[in-house]
């Protein structure tokens, strides 16, 4: 089976010119692979690099080095070299990513916020507010919030508006910063199963999670990250 | 509607440059933007992005490199080797121009129905009632109220003439629209209120844009891909979200550590 | 002293040459817009130099000349022009619209239909149609050049936006052969008909702006409108209260200070033939009787 992420070599150094040009190496020979239907959970200590590389995959992040490929319509790409419309593809079809924060468009209407990715990718207006509808229901945010926009809600519910938005379409991968960090235990379920959900849907998908009880539930694979530290 | 064309660019600028004497307003430029992608050119006064913006519009001749355009019937061509007639016809149709002051970009003594409806006339329609509802339903989507439709942009706010600027543009369906600091000069509130908009409308038409902005937020709001400019060159250019996260060049770190926090 | 001895018609034979060329090509681009070398004339601009001038330059001695203001021949400026041209080239001198072979006019056009062999010159103040909207000499020439009327549209639309209807009486813009929009000078839109198709040449001179232009006989002279809001003619409600004519342009004429009125025919010549024919409308005598003026 084709590995749906396929990552080698791959290397994240920051430098940091307004502080007298500091390079700053995150992580180095970041190799592993992923395959549809697997959750791989990344572990580690804070500032290990965890999150660099999950934005690293999704070509948020540009790396020094390395290769990150990712099955896309039948083919492998490599990210890492590939042209902003190429990335913008990859992100239309295939890769979706559930940050840490919701950094939604101020203004926007929950429902609408949620709705987005489908309607961005030619589905009809009506049938994703109804998809959307329903997937806020799953994650028990209330009816009366769903016309107002996600920036005046509390943590927790703003966390559920962004796992909304993150499985609403069906992409083959799923990156996940930190999906239950901020949810009470019973939404922490839901998620889980949500997760499950599309584990057997064939997704395949890395996150990141602290929590060592979900980490279980979900995880098929751990990979430590402090073993592509990079040397100091 | 022209036919969606994804594969192939729409716009292409090559070894783009411009001097004035000694003066190098803009230098060495070359991308290609595709149909209904959205490019920022950011930077700070005197970095050259209007004038390169100028450039790409065919208002100004470079002095080195060219510019490509892809007409409806989906050849490529220099814009230099365009005739004057064809190059005011692409304006006024394919393209649009949406001024940092709306007045540059109205008749200001003339009523919001007709600003519409001219760029419409201007092609041959002949008919009032038909120039009439197209233009109302224009005023519609971009959210001025159709009672208005009688009155100058004259006696219209700074948010509204810019939405008039907006309909003004767009009623021929161009599928490239030029913008010069849109939201620049305007209140934040009424700033927010016409970036949702434009949001959307690009989204919705399938518009390709080039937006020159000083403001990163507008670039991150509306824009796919920013080229940073300083000095007339271009230091750093890719994805929004990856110029603005991870910026690499001096420049471009010092602009986004600029930014204020909310 | 010595009476003043002037060229024919007053301008020197160089300057001649010089309007006729630019007639010569008016003619041959029918309703483009010809700069010329407009010359100071003994008359102050807005008096129309223009006219004059081209009066002046297609004149010969055989010629028989009418002038009119507003359609009349004896108001002050029809009957100064008249006497300067009397003057300066002794031509002979009518009110008759048939008889006449050079028609000068201000902002009317006679309703006697005009024949082949006669030429009407109009007084233009401002030639250009699109002025208006346009202020930029630069713009409005490419506009003309290129074709680009869309803006003389906006007018209209502007007109129906506001009124219901094209409001535009006088001044009506006008394709001309179909290429250019010619401004027919502020004759009411009552006269744009007249234009389409007529036997006469019209020639058009604008002397503080410094334009000539030309209509040749027999040429297509089409007003601009929409097609849900058509070009209408307008008809008055009553006929001419002197000599009852029901198909030409009337003047308002206030009689007395009680608010009474009538209604008469604009167009002198054409209002005094009627009645030498027996014509009588419901006021057969003028308020007042005109004498005879040298």
């Amino acid at each position: 089976m084709t590995a749906m992420i396929d990552i080698t070599n791959a290397e994240k150094t920051f430098t940091m010119h307004l502080q007298g040009g500091v390079r700053l190496a995150v992580v180095r020979g970041v190799s592993f692979q992923v395959g549809a239907g697997e959750c791989v959970v990344l572990s580690g200590p804070s500032g290990a690099g965890k999150s660099s590389i999950l934005k690293m995959i999704f070509g948020n992040y540009r790396c020094e080095g390395g290769r990150i490929g990712v099955c896309h319509e039948g083919a492998v790409i490599d990210l890492a070299g590939a042209e902003p419309r190429q990335i913008l593809a990859v992100r239309r079809a295939t890769i979706g990513y559930v940050s840490q924060f919701l950094r939604a468009v101020p203004r926007v209407a929950t429902i609408d916020v949620v709705a987005e990715p489908l309607i961005a990718n030619g589905v009809a207006r009506p049938d994703a507010r109804q998809r959307a509808a329903s997937l806020l229901k799953v994650l028990n945010i209330p009816e009366r919030l769903w016309a107002l926009p996600p920036s005046t809600f509390s943590g927790g519910e703003q966390q559920r508006v962004n796992i909304a938005r993150g499985f609403i379409s069906d992409l083959p991968i799923l990156l996940l910063d930190e999906p239950t960090a901020s949810l009470d235990a019973v939404n922490r379920a839901v998620v889980v199963d949500l997760i499950d959900e599309k584990k057997r849907a064939g997704v395949a998908m890395v996150a990141i999670v602290h929590d060592d009880e979900i980490r279980n539930l979900i995880a098929d694979r751990v990979i430590d990250v402090t073993s592509f530290a990079a040397a100091a | 509607m022209a036919e969606v064309d994804n594969d192939r660019p729409l716009l292409v600028a090559d070894g783009l440059s411009k001097n004035y004497g000694r003066l190098t307003a803009c230098r060495d430029v070359s991308f290609a933007l595709y149909p209904g992608e959205v490019l920022a050119v950011v930077g700070e006064s005197g970095s050259g992005k209007t004038t390169l913006l100028q450039l790409l519009s065919a208002q100004m001749a470079p002095s080195a490199g060219t510019v490509s355009y892809r007409m409806r019937d989906g050849v490529l061509r220099d814009l230099a080797a365009l005739g004057e007639a064809e190059r005011r016809f692409l304006f006024r149709t394919d393209w649009g121009y949406v001024h940092q002051d709306p007045a540059l970009g109205l008749r200001m003594a003339v009523s919001a129905g007709a600003n519409v409806g001219e760029r419409l006339m201007a092609v041959g329609w002949n008919n009032y009632g038909h120039i009439r509802s197209t233009a109302s339903s224009w005023l519609e989507r971009v959210e001025i109220d159709i009672g208005r439709i009688d009155d100058a942009p004259r006696t219209y706010s700074g948010g509204m003439r810019q939405r008039l600027q907006i309909a003004r543009n767009l009623v021929t369906q161009p599928r490239l629209v030029f913008m010069d600091e849109p939201t620049g000069g305007l209140d934040v509130s009424v700033q927010a209120r016409l970036l949702d908009l434009m949001r959307n409308l690009v989204s919705e038409l399938h518009l390709a844009a080039i937006v020159v902005t000083h403001d990163l937020a507008v670039a991150r709001l509306l824009s796919h891909r920013v080229m940073v400019m300083k000095g007339g060159r271009v230091i750093e250019t890719g994805l929004t979200d990856q110029v603005l996260d991870d910026p690499r060049e001096p420049y471009t770190q010092l602009l986004v550590s600029s930014i204020l926090p909310a | 002293m010595n009476a003043p001895a002037y060229n024919f018609a007053y301008l020197d034979e160089q300057t001649k040459r010089m309007i006729r060329r630019a007639i010569l090509k008016a003619i041959a681009i029918p309703g483009y817009q010809v700069p010329f070398a407009s010359r100071e004339m003994p008359m102050p601009y807005g008096w129309g130099t223009g006219g004059v001038q081209v009066t002046a330059a297609i004149l010969g001695p055989s010629d028989v000349l009418k002038v009119i203001d507003q359609g009349s021949d004896d108001t002050t400026n029809a009957i100064s022009i008249r006497k300067f041209f009397a003057k300066t080239a002794g031509v002979e001198t009518t009110t008759s619209t048939a008889d006449a072979t050079v028609i000068q006019t201000r902002h009317r056009i006679p309703e006697a239909p005009l024949h082949a062999g006669q030429v009407l010159v109009y007084q233009v103040p401002i030639p250009e149609p699109l002025r208006f909207l346009e202020p930029r000499e630069t713009e409005t020439r490419r506009m003309h050049a290129l074709g680009e009327y869309g803006l003389m549209h906006v007018k209209l639309y502007e007109d129906i936006a506001r009124f219901g209807h094209i409001a535009t009486s006088y001044a009506y813009p006008v394709k001309v052969n179909a290429r250019y929009v010619m401004d027919p000078s502020p004759t009411p839109k009552f006269d744009n008909p007249k234009m389409d198709n007529c036997p006469a040449l019209q020639l058009f001179g604008a002397g503080r702006e410094k334009r000539i232009y030309a209509i040749p006989p027999y040429t297509q002279v089409v007003s601009l409108d929409f097609e849900d809001h058509p070009f209408t003619r307008y008809r008055f409600d009553a006929p001419c209260a002197l000599c009852a004519a029901d198909d030409s342009y009337l003047d308002e004429i206030v009689t007395d200070d009680q608010g009474s009125r009538m209604f008469v025919c604009s167009d002198t010549d054409y209002c005094e033939g009627r009645q030498a024919q027996g014509h009588r409308g419901t006021e057969s005598v003028a308020p007042h009787k005109e004498g005879a003026h040298g």
